[in-house]
């Protein structure tokens, strides 16, 4: 379900290849990329660890700049951070000095909003979350759940176009994460965004998203786009229907092969059976 | 969608601290809950009371043992024979107060302390900000750092004699080199090891490098720029009293050392204390400026075993 926010908040990345170097040779770390993000839309990126999805999410932020290609946000290059991207960390990063409101006005307060207004908007938000009453609690006081929710609002704040997650329930127990993402497709609903989502958990792409990009383990390529089409609002029971149950299983499927290309070695589907696999002479390092 | 929301914050943990509003008093549950919560404060309130005796234990302990060494005038390898007791400390210390000079001499030194320290801090905080941040500035001024660092502040006494046109200043100055390091050395660490994902946070959130530097890089360094300030001032008082005391006129230190050349013993033990309590004052004050600017540590993890 594609819903439109006026056609604002097409993420587009074109061909994009990143390099590093390490020990002196060159790895590429993410090879050729293309994807789209359509306005509105709500799409996972998905792979092994080290496939350079966080990479990738880190480039579209304005993080790091890719060796070769382009990425545009409505047609604008992004050379840089900026308010009109809002990326919430896999760490927690709520500045440990403000108090949870303090934080979600911290956006606002860089584009020199007076303070009454501020005030207004985070609460307002900090209402959506059900956070209104931590308002004056420092992060050190909430849970992990609670410190992400803030994280969300609070790169809502500035009214982006595009929100970026990088793993952001990744640290989270499993029964906060499956509430976590409901409160996700709840907002985002209600705001229309753009979301580029990076996540190595199956079903938590497959419950938030309208489309999946598969990665392949390093260097990063795109190895397969997948449709969701179950019906929105997504609700914790479809989980078990036998269509998310089909779409559980191709993608366990694609990301099984990258997995074990990923974890180096000769591993192959069918040897793991008696622990037999075979790491020839130039093991490890070859895959790597 | 809304109905999601509040079973939200119930399933994500309530915090401590973040009691709900207690329900009818007519529960029988709620009041043993309540009564076990006026237990656990009185439990904690008569910790808090046994900390309280023991610090007064300890330094009543102190002045039992000076004052049991000095009345039986104790000699085993350490000679208390010509050491004041405590009676006469405090005799002296009325003594001194029927003229100014004792007063003024410790107000010298206080002088001294603030402006030595109050430049130290002007100057090592932001150099440390910058040195913390930018490479550039960092292999530029550090070499010369490190090679300056290692020099005691006391050993600088002569060199700073012949430097500066009066001994006024260059007692301060002794002082400011003692506090310098420590505060610039604490800010750089501070800087360097800031959660660099906090600083993504609020590049993504639009902050400039100027609203970097105020928003986030000072207060993330604040805890250690304390750290520092807290070595800073203990060193400062040690500079300083040793200034005094080689090349002073004036200070405690001085009044100390003249005491000495006069044979007059609790003249001696007056200024060690004085000392002592400028300094515990000094680092009590840092502490609660500390409190104040960074409500936030209040809250951390941790605490008091």
């Amino acid at each position: 379900m594609n819903t439109h926010n006026g056609g604002r908040g097409r993420i587009e990345v074109r061909d994009v290849g990143v390099m590093f170097e390490s020990r002196g040779a060159a790895v590429i770390a993410v090879d050729g990329v293309s994807l789209t993000v359509e306005p509105g839309e709500f799409v996972s990126l998905i792979g092994p660890s080290g496939c350079g999805k966080s990479t990738l999410l880190n480039i579209v932020a304005g993080f790091v700049q890719p060796t070769s290609g382009e990425t545009l946000l409505d047609g604008k290059l992004i050379s840089r951070p900026g308010s009109d991207r809002g990326v919430v960390f896999q760490q927690y990063s709520l500045f440990p000095w403000l108090t949870v409101r303090k934080n979600v006005e911290f956006g606002l307060k860089m584009q020199g909003v007076p303070g009454s207004k501020r005030e207004t908007s985070a609460r307002t938000l900090l209402g959506l979350a059900g956070l209104l009453s931590f308002e004056n609690h420092y992060p050190d006081q909430l849970s992990g759940g609670m410190k992400q929710r803030v994280g969300i609002v609070r790169a809502l704040a500035t009214s982006p176009q595009v929100l970026l997650m990088d793993e952001p329930f990744g640290a989270l127990d499993a029964q906060t994460r499956v509430v976590m993402q409901e409160i996700l497709t709840n907002i985002w609903q209600k705001f229309r965004l753009s979301v580029l989502f990076v996540t190595h958990d199956i079903d938590e792409s497959i419950f938030l998203s309208d489309k999946i990009f598969v990665m392949t383990a390093r260097p990063g390529r795109i190895k397969a786009e997948i449709q969701v089409d179950l019906p929105r609002p997504r609700k914790p029971e479809m989980t078990t229907t036998p269509e998310f149950v089909e779409l559980t299983q191709r993608l366990r499927a694609l990301i099984r092969e990258e997995s074990l290309s990923a974890m180096g070695g000769e591993l192959k589907d069918g040897g793991l059976g008696g622990f037999g696999m075979e790491v020839g002479p130039s093991g490890v390092g070859a895959v790597m | 969608m809304a109905a999601v929301i509040p079973l939200a914050s119930s399933a994500a943990g309530a915090p401590v601290g973040a009691a709900p509003p207690p329900p009818a008093a007519a529960d029988p549950a709620a009041a043993t809950a309540a009564e076990r919560a006026r237990a656990w404060m009185w439990a904690r309130r008569r910790r808090a009371a046994g900390s309280g005796l023991l610090w007064a234990l300890s330094i009543l302990g102190l002045l039992a043992f000076w004052f049991v060494c000095t009345r039986y005038r104790l000699e085993f390898y350490m000679r208390f024979t010509n050491v004041p007791t405590p009676a006469d400390v405090l005799q002296k210390l009325v003594e001194v107060n029927h003229s100014t000079k004792f007063i003024t001499n410790v107000w010298i030194s206080v002088r001294r302390i603030l402006t030595g320290f109050g430049i130290a801090i002007l100057l090592a905080v932001p150099l440390g900000v910058l040195i913390g941040r930018y490479r550039t500035v960092r292999d530029l001024l550090m070499p010369a750092a490190e090679i300056l660092r290692p020099i005691p502040a006391i050993a600088w006494v002569p060199m700073s004699i012949m430097l500066w046109p009066t001994n006024e200043v260059s007692i301060v100055f002794i002082t400011f080199l003692g506090s310098f390091f420590p505060i610039l050395l604490n800010t750089v660490h501070g800087v360097t090891t800031l959660d660099p994902v906090l600083v993504r946070a609020a590049r993504c959130l639009g902050a400039s490098e100027a609203q970097l530097f105020r928003a986030v890089i000072l207060p993330g360094v604040m805890p250690q720029i304390f750290t520092g300030l807290a070595v800073g001032i203990g060193v400062a008082w040690v500079s300083l009293i040793a200034a005094e005391m080689i090349s002073g006129q004036f200070g405690v230190g001085y009044f100390t050392w003249e005491a000495y050349s006069l044979v007059n013993y609790a003249e001696i033990a007056l200024g060690m204390i004085t000392i002592g309590m400028l300094g515990l004052v000094c680092s009590g004050v840092i502490r609660v400026v500390g409190n104040l600017v960074m409500p936030w540590r209040a809250h951390s993890a941790g605490g008091n075993r």
